[in-house]
């Protein structure tokens, strides 16, 4: 199979690739990159206008299945990362049963695999059940296919365990992504605990919940000298902690999501539940700082925190509604605001979405050399389009930016030379 | 009467819920006021009743135990000859794991005016009031407000000191837990009112200056230049997390004390929303002296609920 | 166009008549009790009381009733009427009370006014004084004292202004 993506504008940070290029693939790999190929293709990609770029991937996402398959399935999560633009992504071991054995990285990967839409990388236990008590095994999790470790949705109370799994990861080089959250410090709370959260008398969950965790975790990370990922950091305490930590050389790497550099507490008003998620929304000044944190490099990616739940469970009082939010499918186009707005240049976003994820995880993705594996995402960067909550591919609905007029959108996903998506509908 | 145009710059009211102080205006503040006085007089007849909302339905929905604002709307209802149902949670369906929303929708079938609600989660009044066309009264949504405990406090500062403009109001206590306390502040601040609220540093909810009230740990200093001194009541049962130390303790920093009494103005008023924890908040000898008005509120709390229900149960659906 | 019915001096005359009227009927003041319907009505109610006090040299009573709560209509009202004050600081057993308004019309105010004042007591008798009677009645009621009768159409509208209220005095009938 060959495919030629002709006309382009090709952006691979990896390569410093920039420009209008054509683009030709084949057996599943890129095979050359070059001004007016000319070579025949089976399938030919007009991309004039469009930005070709190494595939999306997603370190941080929650397909839900097994046991929570009304909120989203294999299927239907992939279906979404497809027309948000991915070709990877990363669910998080949060089912039901827990994903914390071999067999559960079997299933997840023998499901995407029947799909055969994109790479399905898990993420496998860090704790027997997320107990925070005893480790998973971590060789048969790898063996398994697992990519990266997490307890995410729960963090790691006992700082022995953590440090224990820290080390014990080195053995199999497996990154281990934390959820920053101190419980105590939680208690319970429902959003950013500030004025808003004072004002809608609603259990406010204090900055520091976060902050605290982040800079025990650092030490931990120069402790064990592990590779330690902060999952979705919102505040601008824990990103000058990360920002310290990563200039006197610790091995941490950090991504946050489009909703802490779009949104603030305020979006919470009106008790609207599509704007509760954990960690919370911040103030602007957070927001401000997720923003510069993204320019300097303290973050190192953009993920999405892809959280799926049916709207019965969002329609209730908002202190009873769970935490989270989808994002796979508006992702791409909010992040390209930062482009807009001249936090980051386009390559500096893909890289944010493509490379930096790919080497977080130590997968060889997120770049357009030869003989590369062909992950490609091409986008259109100027179609304007409304977030219609009955566009979604997803199962669920929970977005809070339905409704806003956003701009690009994937085109085309090709994942291991397969054309996944054409002209924005899965193929 | 009959022919005599209505003045048009009179000001109407257009809400079929009472949701919360912080969205009424001064003006929709100033005609409950003044209807409840109306009403106040009504409970002062012989006969206690006039037919305003004949052949209307409320339901008291609570889903927290609360005799005491039950019993002021259902009285407050009866005085307007609505009639009145009681659904309390144990009665009710949720404990069957009916959602809020689906019990509330079971009541609205049953063709009721106006419901009632009082309910342990933030919002929940807002969020039933999107759901139906039926009236919603807030009577207490977990920690956020109790508009007509605000507006009934309110009511009474004016009764006592004839207006609000200038005066000055502390409350004094579980400020973090307290939709009372929130309802105040709302309504006395648009009134015109100095508010101070005044407690343990960890019952003071965060970032609640910028509301535009004066914060103190120290009732001591604050307590001279007091007007009014509005109590709340000390949730025995929400302090489990160590908000301090002991009930000794609070009382000695934060008790409304016989001694404490003479460190006040003269003519400063006394005021809690109900039940006492004497001996805790609040001595006995405060409780039942001259200076309490705790009593008055109670009349007022039935006057200014029946202004509510009569206002928002007479909207247009 | 308005066209006027009654101007100041008129007002005044049919006032003093009525309050001579009231005490003749009911053979002066014992007993005797004034109750003015909001707004004009508690106007028109304190001038006869100011009358008959200049006349009989005794105080009566007045109270003020606000229908507004009694009305038949009112949960069918487009815009909310204000609930006024009402103040009956006596007790109205055995008394013979002279409910005080400025129109009668369709009798319906009168009907809730009734109602209202059976709830705060059993009167011996109560009668009905009212400054113009345009007629028009749906109820079986009539006035005791009235002003001055106005044969008028429906589609007019009459106005009482008092200089309490109003700035004039005078009583005028308009177009609708």
């Amino acid at each position: 199979m060959k495919i030629l993506i002709k006309g382009g504008h090709v952006v691979d940070p990896k390569n410093k690739i920039d420009d209008v290029l054509d683009v030709f693939i084949e057996n599943g790999k890129i095979k050359k990159i070059a001004k007016s190929i000319t070579e025949k293709a089976d399938k030919e990609i007009n991309a004039k206008g469009k930005i070709v770029c190494p595939g999306l991937i997603d370190v941080h996402v929650h397909l839900r299945q097994p046991g929570y398959e009304y909120k989203e399935n294999i299927e239907s999560g992939l279906r979404a990362a497809v027309k948000g633009g991915f070709t990877g992504v990363c669910p998080m071991p949060n089912t039901n049963p827990v994903a914390d054995r071999r067999s559960d990285m079997e299933f997840m990967i023998g499901e995407a695999r029947r799909l055969s839409l994109i790479n399905l990388w898990p993420v496998g236990a860090v704790t027997l059940k997320q107990e925070g008590k005893e480790l998973t095994e971590f060789g048969e999790l790898k063996k398994g296919g697992a990519m990266a470790l997490s307890d995410d949705g729960r963090p790691i109370t006992d700082s022995s365990i953590l440090r224990r799994a820290l080390e014990y990861s080195k053995k199999f080089d497996l990154v281990l992504m934390v959820h920053c959250q101190d419980e105590a410090l939680f208690c319970g709370g429902c959003m950013n605990e500030g004025f808003v959260s004072t004002k809608l008398g609603v259990p406010g969950i204090p900055v520091e919940a976060e902050s605290v965790e982040v800079a025990r975790d650092i030490q931990l990370a120069d402790l064990t000298g592990a590779r330690l990922h902060f999952c979705h950091i919102s505040s601008k305490k824990s990103l000058d902690l990360i920002r310290q930590a990563k200039a006197q050389g610790s091995k941490v790497t950090a991504e946050t999501c489009p909703h802490y550099f779009h949104l603030t507490d305020e979006a919470v008003l009106r008790y609207n539940s599509n704007a509760k998620m954990n960690p919370p929304l911040r103030t602007s000044l957070d927001v401000d700082a997720v923003k510069k944190s993204l320019k300097d490099g303290t973050v190192d990616a953009i993920s999405t925190d892809h959280a799926p739940h049916s709207e019965s469970e969002k329609d209730s009082e908002f202190d009873h509604a769970p935490f989270g939010i989808i994002g796979l499918e508006t992702s791409l186009a909010l992040s390209l605001r930062l482009v807009e707005e001249k936090v980051l240049s386009l390559s500096e976003l893909v890289r944010k979405m493509s490379l930096a994820p790919a080497e977080i995880l130590k997968v060889d993705r997120g770049h357009l050399s030869e003989g590369a594996v062909a992950d490609v995402t091409i986008f259109d960067p100027n179609v304007e389009w409304i977030v219609d909550k009955n566009k979604f591919e997803s199962k669920s609905k929970n977005s809070p930016f339905i409704g806003w007029k956003v701009k690009g959108r994937a085109t085309e996903v090709i994942c291991d030379g397969r054309i996944v998506m054409k002209d924005g509908e899965i193929v | 009467m009959t022919d005599t145009p209505k003045a048009k710059t009179e000001f109407r009211w257009t809400r079929k819920d009472l949701l919360s102080v912080e969205e009424l205006s001064r003006e929709e503040i100033e005609l409950i006021l003044q209807t409840a006085e109306s009403f106040k007089e009504v409970s002062s007849r012989e006969v206690k009743k006039v037919p305003a909302l004949r052949g209307k339905t409320v339901a008291n929905l609570f889903f927290e135990s609360s005799t005491r604002t039950r019993t002021s709307f259902e009285l407050a209802a009866k005085r307007l000859s609505a009639d009145l149902v009681n659904f309390s949670s144990s009665a009710s369906s949720t404990s069957k794991g009916e959602s809020l929303s689906d019990t509330a929708k079971n009541i609205e079938a049953m063709n009721v005016d106006t419901i009632v609600m009082r309910h342990s989660s933030s919002g929940s009044a807002e969020y039933l009031a999107k759901k139906l066309k039926v009236g919603v009264i807030n009577a207490g949504d977990g920690i956020h407000e109790h508009p007509t405990q605000g507006l009934l406090d309110i009511f009474t500062i004016r009764e006592k000191k004839k207006s609000l403009e200038g005066v000055r109001v502390c409350l004094v206590g579980d400020i973090l837990h307290s939709r009372v306390a929130r309802s105040n502040i709302w309504g006395l601040l648009k009134l015109g009112a100095k508010v101070t609220v005044c407690g343990p540093p960890t019952l003071i909810p965060a970032k609640i200056e910028q509301l535009g009230v004066e914060v103190s740990y120290d009732l001591d200093k604050v307590i001279k230049d007091q007007d009014v001194l509005n109590i709340l009541r000390i949730q025995l049962e929400r302090q489990k997390g160590a908000f301090f130390p002991s009930i000794r303790e609070y009382a000695a920093e934060y008790g409304i004390s016989k001694e404490r009494m003479l460190k006040a103005k003269k003519d400063v008023i006394i005021m809690h929303p109900g039940p006492i924890n004497r001996g805790v908040e609040l001595a006995a000898e405060v409780a039942d002296g001259p200076q309490s008005v705790i009593l008055d509120q109670v009349t007022n709390g039935v006057a200014v609920r029946m202004a509510v229900l009569f206002h928002t149960t007479m909207v247009e659906r | 166009m308005n066209k006027l019915v009654l101007d100041s001096p008129s007002i005044e005359r049919a006032a003093t008549r009525m309050a001579h009227e009231i005490l003749e009927k009911n053979n002066g003041v014992d007993g005797l009790c004034l109750i003015g319907i909001q707004t004009r009505g508690v106007i028109l109610a304190q001038r006869l009381e100011k009358i008959i006090e200049k006349i009989s040299h005794a105080k009566v009573p007045i109270g003020i009733l606000d229908i507004n709560l009694y009305r038949d209509d009112l949960t069918k009202v487009a815009e909310q009427p204000i609930i006024h004050k009402t103040e009956i600081n006596f007790d109205l057993d055995n008394k013979i009370v002279v409910l005080v308004d400025d129109v009668l019309y369709t009798g319906r105010t009168i009907r809730s006014a009734l109602d209202a004042i059976v709830d705060f007591g059993r009167p011996k008798r109560i009668e009905l004084a009212v400054l113009i009677d345009r007629g028009h009645r749906e109820l079986p009621i009539r006035a005791d004292f009235v002003g001055k009768n106005i044969p008028t159409s429906d589609n007019e509208i009459v106005h009482v202004h008092f200089t309490e209220t109003d700035k004039v005095e005078e009583v005028v009938v308009a177009q609708k």
